[in-house]
């Protein structure tokens, strides 16, 4: 996608920084999440089930009589940190073998891209809903499902760009100053080609997150006590007409979250300005 | 042309066995026995020897390869075996929910064209005006909910709030209009703002201006000529979009309870009915390969300058 729109550079850096700034403060909130909650995420209270929001429970109970604010605040935990894990993970999994495919090429070259073009040719969602289904729900299984698709268009971005600047000149000087292979890429290489898998990785964030939750929401992603926002809509729909704040919450909570990373990725995208990406 | 089908359907072989091997690999190695399942279900007690008669009929008791094999060569001869569950054949349970699932896909693309179209023609030539502010924010916002939130809010809404409709889908078109519009919503967000960045761009040809210069009406130019012009990109972002709407279709089908192949495949997961679910891996990459395919000829047909490419993404 071309922006058009006419943003000075300084305009789109200061627009990163906010949302950098913004993500970073989210990821931070959830890491401290576990002294911040007001109650025990998990303790059931009989006496307050599906309790309206009061000043002891800010953002009401659910059917159990937990805290609806300490679970969405706990789910934050698990939404971001399992997302930015799988992200992570693809990118240094699918660069690494991308960019050994583009220097050697040959058969290892020929495998891994025909490995790609068959995960590619599927939908991501399908495929992550069969593999997260059949290895039975558990956060992992759920993140595995998700990172199976997740590395190919990092390893793609890496072969490609790795193939054209081997030919490049300094390479050859690096080379002959007896520059070693392994160190040759990642001093001389990587660095050039990071800016479009960097690009890739802002934007697939808010993808990987709405992901793990949908297969948490389908039941076969996080196993139930464990607070996640896909599982807690899931559980809560139910009686949603009798507590509706049970589903605003973890939803409103996981917009805002997947709003906040999407906009990083778009003014990262922009800012780099890679072009021709789309999202897939 | 005939060739490039050919060998776009050629490419279909290694994707099917490949994608089937992985999920027939997974289904090995997962926890969960399916003929304890499939006993528990018939009401049959599980003992040792009953699940030893039930693994050997189900033939699970043979290695890996040797059961993966006798499945592909069903396959080949047009079996996909029948199910666990009720013994039907998966074939049949499969195109059962085909219809429903091609009937949501086809109405929730429908939808999300004729709204993001005009949106983002509109947005594109009021840009950076008020107008284009709040719908560019409104489709962000679209684009940042996931299906199944969008589609339990609008169940709150329609169905408890003002009760519009009834919670559980009928097969017919009042029970099509729900889950439609949740797997529509995203799906339009995502167009408007890439139709808007078509035409932005496309606008900012030296034709464009061209024309203009020489008079002509700014509607006559928007519509003749912008619009045809990016008409072969739009294709492409909707024909790339089928697959997002294949996995949500498994999501809002479940929370709908509409009879597709998606509710069909999540019944098979918690059921542990594997020749079900490689049916459906089976049919949905059929399914999503075609449609690439038949995205690209359309393609050809409006840009004949294209040449059909190799790759098959």
């Amino acid at each position: 996608m071309k922006h058009k729109k006419k943003l000075s550079r300084a305009a789109v850096r200061r627009r990163v920084w906010i949302f950098l700034v913004l993500a970073i403060a989210l990821a931070a909130f959830a890491v401290a999440a576990p002294y911040l909650t007001p109650n025990d995420p998990n303790a059931t209270n009989s006496e307050f089930m599906k309790a309206a929001p009061c000043a002891h429970f800010p953002l009401g109970t659910d059917k159990l009589g937990r805290c609806v604010l300490s679970r969405v605040m706990m789910g934050a935990r698990t939404s971001i940190f399992s997302s930015l894990c799988v992200v992570a993970a693809s990118f240094v999994f699918g660069t690494a073998l991308g960019a050994l495919c583009g220097w050697y090429g040959g058969a290892l070259d020929e495998i891994v891209m025909r490995v790609v073009d068959i995960l590619l040719a599927f939908p991501q969602m399908v495929l992550a809903i069969a593999v997260a289904g059949v290895l039975g729900g558990s956060l992992l299984n759920a993140m595995i499902a998700m990172g199976i698709t997740g590395w190919t268009l990092y390893a793609r971005l890496a072969r490609s760009a790795v193939m054209t600047m081997k030919k490049e000149p300094y390479i050859a000087a690096a080379k002959l100053s007896g520059c070693r292979t392994g160190r040759l890429i990642i001093r001389h290489v990587l660095p050039n080609i990071f800016g479009p898998l960097l690009v890739n990785a802002a934007t697939q964030i808010g993808t990987m997150m709405i992901g793990i939750a949908g297969l948490s929401f389908l039941g076969i992603g996080v196993t139930p006590p464990q607070a996640e926002w896909g599982s807690m809509i899931n559980e809560a729909r139910a009686y949603m007409q009798l507590a509706p704040w049970t589903v605003l919450a973890p939803g409103g909570a996981m917009l805002i979250t997947v709003m906040i990373f999407n906009y990083l990725g778009d003014s990262v995208r922009d800012l780099l300005d890679a072009g021709g990406q789309n999202d897939g | 042309m005939g060739s490039t089908i050919g060998k776009r359907l050629l490419q279909l072989i290694p994707v099917l066995i490949g994608l089937t091997l992985l999920v027939y690999g997974l289904m090995y190695i997962a926890p969960g026995d399916p003929a304890a399942k499939k006993l528990q279900a018939q009401g049959v007690a599980v003992s040792e020897e009953t699940l030893k008669a039930a693994r050997e009929e189900m033939g699970l008791d043979r290695p890996f390869i040797v059961q993966y094999g006798s499945w592909l060569s069903g396959v080949l001869r047009g079996d996909l075996g029948t199910s666990y569950k009720d013994g039907l054949p998966v074939a049949a349970k499969l195109l059962k929910g085909l219809k429903n699932t091609l009937l949501l896909t086809l109405a929730s693309l429908l939808l999300s064209v004729a709204v993001s179209l005009p949106l983002g023609v509109y947005t594109a030539v009021r840009q950076n005006r008020a107008g284009d502010y709040i719908i560019r924010f409104l489709s962000f916002v679209g684009n940042s909910m996931p299906n199944f939130l969008i589609s339990v809010l609008l169940m709150y809404f329609f169905c408890i709030q003002i009760k519009a409709f009834p919670i559980i889908a009928k097969n017919s078109f009042q029970g099509l209009f729900l889950p439609t519009l949740s797997l529509s919503i995203p799906m339009m967000s995502r167009f408007t703002r890439q139709v808007r960045a078509e035409v932005l761009e496309e606008l900012g040809k030296p034709y464009v201006a061209g024309a203009r210069a020489r008079g002509l009406k700014e509607r006559y130019v928007l519509y003749k000529n912008v619009l045809h012009n990016t008409l072969s990109a739009i294709i492409t972002i909707v024909g790339l979009s089928v697959g997002t709407l294949l996995g949500g279709s498994v999501v809002v089908e479940t929370i709908f309870s509409w009879p597709g192949i998606g509710k069909l495949a999540m019944d098979s997961i918690t059921a542990r009915d594997y020749p079900v679910i490689q049916g459906f891996v089976m049919w949905m990459a059929v399914i999503f390969v075609l449609i690439n395919l038949f995205t690209d000829l359309a393609y050809r047909r409006l840009d004949p300058r294209v040449e059909l490419g190799e790759g098959g993404q």
